[in-house]
């Protein structure tokens, strides 16, 4: 019996319907129990869907590269959903057309300040350089970050991981940061969520309002692009200097 | 909703077009998400067909980040040597954009609203 088990598997963990069941399941498990908790920011669904699933992949000696096979397929959404986007903000265009400059500078600002705080922190503490490179783009969406850093010599799953840790970071310390400063304006504080922590943030924001959740996902577009211009040119900067 | 799935991978498809085309730095889908809202600012409105679609989409983005997520299993001893660099550096430098990016727009809308009284 318990060959036979082994034997199914076996079988199952080579095809990729395993893994991608898996993962919709995990998560789905993971958001009932945040929604049950009413949308509790600590019990952040990403977090503990990531925990779950290494958690099961290391006990049942599965390598990364195996749950891939099956997980890319929800990974590769992340394109159409990022193009998506476009459609919650064009609800907002009116008020996007209203508030184009403070919008500009406080990108400015906050793609800036991610950038820069990230690398100096760690390089203060003493992080080696690959991990000072993979940590400098963490505010910007997975794709962007990724991209910027495999062409930089960074290593690109890691700065996935640390894309998403911030954005969970994000999701999870917004709500204290922002009511301490008294944001009541739902576009700053989608602004601020999407800038910081991309998507995870916005997914946050959309449960606050529709409206912080729309802003959260441009300052998220436009960080990933800002990101994409300034990381490369402080990295020529910072190697001028040093 | 097919028309719809296949609009955003046209988008897509032509925002990765661009980007490798010209050598741009920024990736394909953000591209496609300036061309989208380009697309609906002209037609101005938004079909409601995509309106669904993209809010199915959007509404379980953070699923998506799932698989990137797990790939933290590859780089646990990395983490073990580095982690505290790596955890203060994260939670302190996204807070503090946090606070950052909301003051600073805070303070523009004020002026603003200062210099155009409605």
């Amino acid at each position: 019996m318990t060959n036979r088990l082994a034997d199914i598997w076996v079988y199952l963990a080579a095809t990729p319907l395993l893994f991608l069941a898996l993962t919709l399941l995990v998560y789905q498990l993971a958001y009932s129990v945040y929604r049950r908790a009413g949308f509790h920011p600590l019990l952040n669904p990403v977090a503990v869907a990531v925990a779950t699933l290494v958690a099961l992949l290391k006990f049942s000696g599965t390598s990364y590269e195996s749950y891939f096979e099956g997980a890319q397929f929800v990974h590769f959404l992340l394109g159409p959903a990022t193009v998506a986007l476009a459609v919650p903000l064009y609800a907002q265009f009116d008020k996007l057309k209203s508030a184009l400059l403070p919008i500009g500078g406080a990108l400015l600002a906050g793609a800036t300040t991610a950038l820069v705080s990230a690398v100096v922190i760690a390089w203060a503490l003493g992080a080696g350089e690959v991990t000072l490179l993979s940590i400098a783009p963490k505010s910007a969406t997975t794709p962007i970050a990724m991209g910027i850093v495999e062409r930089l010599g960074g290593l690109p799953s890691l700065t996935a991981v640390m894309v998403v840790g911030t954005g969970i970071i994000g999701a999870i310390g917004a709500k204290y940061v922002l009511d301490l400063l008294r944001v009541t304006d739902q576009a700053v504080r989608g602004i601020a969520i999407g800038t910081a922590a991309h998507g995870i943030g916005t997914a946050r924001a959309f449960q606050e309002s529709e409206e912080a959740g729309a802003f959260s996902g441009l300052a998220m577009g436009l960080n990933g692009l800002l990101t994409a211009v300034l990381f490369p040119l402080a990295l020529w900067l910072a190697r001028q200097v040093l | 909703m097919l028309a719809a799935i296949t609009a955003l991978l046209l988008f897509q498809l032509a925002g990765e077009a661009i980007a490798i085309g010209f050598g741009l730095p920024v990736p394909g889908p953000v591209i496609g998400m300036a061309l989208l809202f380009a697309a609906l600012v002209l037609r101005r409105s938004a079909p409601a067909p995509l309106r669904d679609t993209a809010q199915a989409l959007v509404g379980h983005l953070s699923l998506l980040f799932v698989p990137a997520g797990v790939g933290v299993m590859v780089h646990l001893s990395r983490l073990a040597d580095e982690w505290l660099p790596i955890v203060v550096s994260l939670i302190g430098s996204t807070l503090l954009t946090i606070a950052v990016t909301a003051i600073v727009m805070r303070a523009l809308l004020a002026r603003a609203q200062r210099r155009s009284p409605r």
